[in-house]
């Protein structure tokens, strides 16, 4: 069927910068996807929520705080427990390369640092959605 | 269980799906609301309206919280445009209702017109059944910032309420057709500014040429950020939605609003039919190209079209 796909682009944890999830969110928009922002601050528990609630294809988060090891294999879990992993988690943000493949087995599926091509992230979702 | 069970029984997800089939057009999402449609309970309709940024999905979050605290269930159906381009869209409402999140016996759904310029959309009125068969006592639709002309909420919504904000123009503004005939409640929101008396007056200078009088609208100051004039402002709504239960006239708007839904199923529904035998024969595009070269006039090549209904 053909329908957008639906993309949570969300900020979890305390940092307040949020230029990089706007530009990714303004890349999917014009790549033809349905994206809810959700702003900054957001606990795990309000990102799994509004997924859930939206009924999101991708959660898409950023961090720049440094608390990525702790924020983003929560959202995974808390996923899981609601029976909602057929959702894409990806991660982006200042994440250094030594975390990468502890946060991949923690089941975020991708994670873009700073300099990724918006394309890359597109190509991703269109590539590796779970449903 | 399976999803019908899911959504009698107050799940979230059961609930969220259901509306994503019905705005993908999946047959399967008629096929349930047609079984589940008498498990309704009528939940009473709000509609938000207003030009952009003049603090809808604000006023939507402070208005919901009182709501909340008196008990009641509320669903929240937030619109965005879509992108004629991409078709892709921001939808950026729930920004303002985060708190909202976490509350089991709050519902907030974000929507994209997908082509509709009415102010909502078409899965808007699908939507509300489906909340409505969720639980939902109350349901609010914040259409897209509208400018003159957007009024598809008055279709769908009982009680519409207008948010404006000061200095947004005159007193000619005010007495223009479109969005301004259709409000319920007037919320002059961000009144902290200067202006809003002005405004105010200008409203109820306008409201004085009414010729019902059987229920004028109200005009009331808001500050939807700073949480003022928000108690108000919901009971003015309860007093609306008075008016209508104790005048009949609810029910006359509801059916109203549902003729206006059957004629648009149908007509989509009918076009779908057409249009698809239509593709099928290439007959659109070989009847464009007859009138384009003057082979043939624009009224026959329909008549030809919706001719194939019959075939």
């Amino acid at each position: 069927m053909d329908r957008p796909i639906r993309v949570l682009v969300a900020k979890p944890g305390l940092d307040g910068h949020d230029r990089g999830a706007k530009v990714v969110a303004r890349a999917l928009r014009d790549a033809g996807m349905e994206v809810i922002y959700t702003g900054l601050r957001q606990t795990p528990e309000q990102i799994v929520a509004a997924a859930i609630q939206e009924d999101v294809d991708v959660v898409a988060m950023s961090i720049l705080s440094g608390a990525h090891n702790h924020l983003f294999p929560k959202v995974v879990n808390l996923l899981r427990g609601e029976g909602a992993d057929d959702i894409l988690v990806i991660g982006g943000g200042v994440i250094p390369d030594d975390d990468i493949p502890g946060l991949k087995d923690a089941g975020i599926e991708a994670i873009f640092t700073p300099g990724t091509a918006t394309s890359d992230i597109i190509y991703f979702i269109n590539n590796n959605l779970k449903r | 269980m399976n999803i019908e069970e899911r959504l009698l029984a107050g799940d979230k997800r059961a609930c969220a799906r259901l509306i994503s089939m019905l705005e993908n057009n999946d047959r399967e999402a008629f096929e349930l609301v047609k079984k589940l449609y008498y498990k309704s309970k009528g939940a009473y309709v709000i509609g938000i309206t207003g030009s952009p940024g003049s603090g809808k999905s604000t006023l939507t979050d402070k208005l919901t919280k009182v709501l909340r605290k008196a008990n009641k269930k509320v669903g929240i159906i937030a619109i965005d445009p879509t992108s004629p381009f991409s078709g892709g869209a921001i939808l950026g409402d729930r920004i303002r209702m985060n708190d909202l999140s976490l509350d089991k016996d709050v519902f907030i759904r974000s929507m994209g017109t997908r082509g509709s310029l009415g102010g909502i959309s078409k899965a808007t009125r699908g939507a509300v059944r489906v909340l409505d068969i969720f639980g939902c006592d109350y349901i609010f639709i914040e259409t897209v910032g509208v400018g003159q002309s957007e009024i598809d909420i008055v279709k769908t919504a009982d009680t519409v309420v207008m948010v404006m904000v000061p200095n947004m123009g005159d007193d000619i503004q005010a007495i223009k057709a479109g969005t301004m005939e259709i409000a319920d409640v007037f919320a002059i929101n961000k009144s902290d500014l200067d202006g809003a008396d002005k405004t105010k007056l200008e409203l109820e200078m306008n409201l004085d040429l009414n010729e019902e009088k059987s229920y004028r609208p109200p005009v009331l100051k808001v500050a939807a950020g700073k949480n003022q004039g928000i108690e108000e402002l919901i009971m003015s709504i309860m007093k609306h939605k008075r008016y209508l239960e104790e005048s009949g006239e609810l029910k006359n708007r509801r059916i109203r609003n549902n003729k206006q839904e059957l004629i648009e199923l149908t007509q989509d529904e009918l076009i779908r039919i057409i249009m698809e035998k239509a593709v099928e024969k290439d007959l659109l595009d070989k009847l464009a190209k007859e009138v384009t070269e003057k082979n043939l006039d624009p009224y026959t090549a329909k008549d030809t079209i919706v001719n194939l209904i019959r075939s």
